[in-house]
């Protein structure tokens, strides 16, 4: 009788016990889960409470405002707003086609042994540190679109009315278009092999009767890969756009640093980011660290538009291929 | 020319053209590696590991700035990947239906491409100015904000590639869920958590843009962690933006060590995936 109710009342116990810990396991679990989701609910709102002095004082003519003067107080965000768009918009004409051609190359035209060492380099390029970017691009780089490629494009475009003005000024290697090309550099390796994971999900059938009719390679590509994975593409541009806004060291090495706006992509200029690393620390005045962080607070509010609407993109294309 | 001919001009131009972007990134890759060596090997010499950095014009190394950086990449490690697997399990074994996985796996993918220097800027606001002064503490909160979303995707990546045959054997066996998840699972995905975890070290080691507002930067050597502390990537900042040339071949010499450890990372992370994966 004794021994029986122990017997009982030992595993009912355990049971016990262990359901306990089953509930704390998984409530310790959800409750990480949830500081994900406040993470970027705090994000958000600490960088709103830091900026509200500034956007108090600017209002919305910020977004406008071409002045930066710390000795007067007066903050505009037009030429960081502007830096930043305008070197992402260059890394994306520079930086898309090369990945587009990264992709189709190891698709379609690379043998298979080598696929995987060659599409392993090209994501090295994304390992490598933003601050090694910075580095080469000062000291390697720079100079060299100064001795060649900036002279290059002023004798071709220079005198061509409109056009002309945006190789103006003098080529001093560091500026908004060496910025430009670093980021293209930098995007490149993310877009390519979210374009090469998009290829490889178009069936093979439709890729072989296109053989089978005739088409060259480039056709095949053209006319069924690229519309098959539209959505996808679109999406891995938008994931690349997204890094390129958000950059920071490689381009606060050779943008030059300069709050204003020129016509010329030879001149220096500056960008959220570059801003923020360059003058936080030394931001004196709490209306100047509040007109910093309300740039941050705009990168981050476009990155996450950006980051979002690539998302949404390749997620639509992964419910497609899972039907 | 005749259609045919056309076509096939136009096929080959646009192949030449792909295998033109890819020899140019590659191309890319080894002339930035080809520099470091160049540049960076001479800078490298027993000094670097053993005197702290110098006043421009005399001799010194990096023995600051690498302390700094393996202590605080390591602590961020610490802090980062508990909390990036626990909530890769929850997104991977107990999300079933829930409103909150797909919410927290998209906002966790949106954090995982998030400016850095947003995050610094974050930590900066609710960290330093609370404490009133920078502090190795609040670079390394600012790293494992950095490190969370990587561990977060791996996770969940690796515990769904888990037969669930597995699960449900030790399921059968009597076995609560808990131990089912830190018995069974953990250990069938543990290479793949592990690479998870290398990859979230590769991507902090070379961070610069959150520690410039939250660990700063430090002359002197200094282990204390509630004081500003050097790291290597604030010193190559630093160094290499100056006009001294001695200052800036120490960069040189950081760039190259934080590159090689990364990729070693990187290619060690990268085997051991395909040979976990080549197993199953």
């Amino acid at each position: 009788m004794v021994d029986s109710v122990i017997g009982l009342s030992k595993p009912s116990n355990r049971m016990r016990l262990q359901q306990l810990q089953d509930t704390l396991f998984r409530g310790t679990t959800k409750f990480f889960a949830l500081a994900v989701l406040a993470l970027l609910g705090a994000i958000l709102v600490s960088l709103a409470i830091g900026a509200w002095p500034a956007t108090k004082t600017f209002g919305f003519g910020f977004l406008f405002d071409q002045s930066w003067n710390p000795v007067k107080e007066r903050f505009g965000g037009a030429p960081a707003i502007y830096g930043t768009l305008i070197t992402s918009l260059i890394a994306m004409l520079i930086g898309v086609p090369l990945a587009l051609g990264v992709a189709i190359f190891l698709t379609e035209l690379c043998p298979p042994v080598l696929r995987r060492p060659i599409g392993t380099l090209i994501e090295l390029l994304a390992a490598i540190p933003s601050i090694i970017y910075g580095i080469w691009g000062l000291f390697v780089l720079a100079p060299f679109l100064q001795l060649t490629v900036q002279p290059f494009l002023k004798v071709v475009f220079g005198d061509i009315p409109i056009i002309g003005i945006l190789f103006g000024g003098a080529p001093l290697g560091l500026g908004v278009l060496t910025a430009g090309f670093i980021l293209a550099v930098m995007v490149l390796p993310f877009i390519a092999s979210v374009m090469r994971d998009v290829f490889s999900t178009v069936p093979v059938i439709l890729r072989e009767s296109a053989y089978g009719l005739g088409c060259t390679t480039s056709e095949v590509v053209r006319d069924i890969v690229l519309p098959y994975t539209r959505v996808g593409v679109v999406g891995g541009v938008m994931l690349g756009l997204g890094r390129a806004l958000g950059e920071t060291m490689a381009v606060t090495f050779v943008i030059g640093n300069a709050h204003k706006i020129s016509p010329s992509l030879l001149a220096a200029g500056t960008t959220i980011s570059a801003s923020l690393a360059n003058e936080f620390t030394e931001a004196t005045g709490a209306l100047y660290s509040s007109a910093l962080i309300e740039l941050g607070f705009i990168l981050f509010v476009i990155t996450f538009i950006v980051l979002a609407a690539a998302k949404l993109m390749l997620l639509r294309l992964d419910r497609r291929s899972a039907k | 020319m005749s259609l045919y001919n056309r076509r096939r001009a136009t096929n080959f131009v646009i192949l030449a053209l792909s295998l033109g972007a890819t020899g140019l990134g590659l191309l890319i890759l080894f002339f930035i590696l080809g520099s470091l060596l160049a540049e960076g090997i001479p800078a490298l010499t027993l000094a670097t590991f053993t005197q702290t950095t110098p006043p421009p014009g005399s001799t010194g190394g990096l023995a600051n700035a690498i302390y700094g950086s393996v202590v605080m990449t390591l602590v961020a490690t610490l802090v980062g990947t508990p909390v990036g697997i626990l909530c890769g399990t929850y997104l991977a074994e107990y999300s079933r239906g829930s409103w909150m996985a797909p919410v927290v796996r998209f906002i966790n993918d949106i954090l995982l491409s998030a400016p850095s220097i947003v995050i610094g800027l974050f930590v900066y606001q609710v960290v330093v100015v609370n404490m009133g002064h920078f502090s190795a503490w609040a670079g390394v909160i600012a790293l494992a904000i950095l490190v969370l979303p990587v561990v977060v995707r791996t996770t969940e990546d690796m515990l769904n590639l888990v037969p669930s045959g597995l699960r449900e054997a030790a399921f059968a066996l009597g076995a609560p869920a808990w131990k089912v998840v830190v018995m069974v699972t953990y250990r069938a995905a543990l290479q793949g958590m592990m690479t998870g975890v290398m990859l979230a070290i590769a991507r902090i080691a070379g961070e610069t843009a959150p520690l410039l507002f939250t660990a700063l930067n430090n002359q002197f050597g200094s282990t204390n962690m509630n004081a500003p502390m050097a790291n290597l990537p604030a010193v190559i900042f630093q160094f290499a933006m100056s006009p001294y040339a001695d200052w800036q071949r120490l960069a040189w010499g950081g760039a190259l060590l934080i590159t090689f450890t990364i990729l070693i990372l990187n290619i060690v992370a990268r085997t051991l995936a395909s040979w976990s994966g080549s197993t199953k």
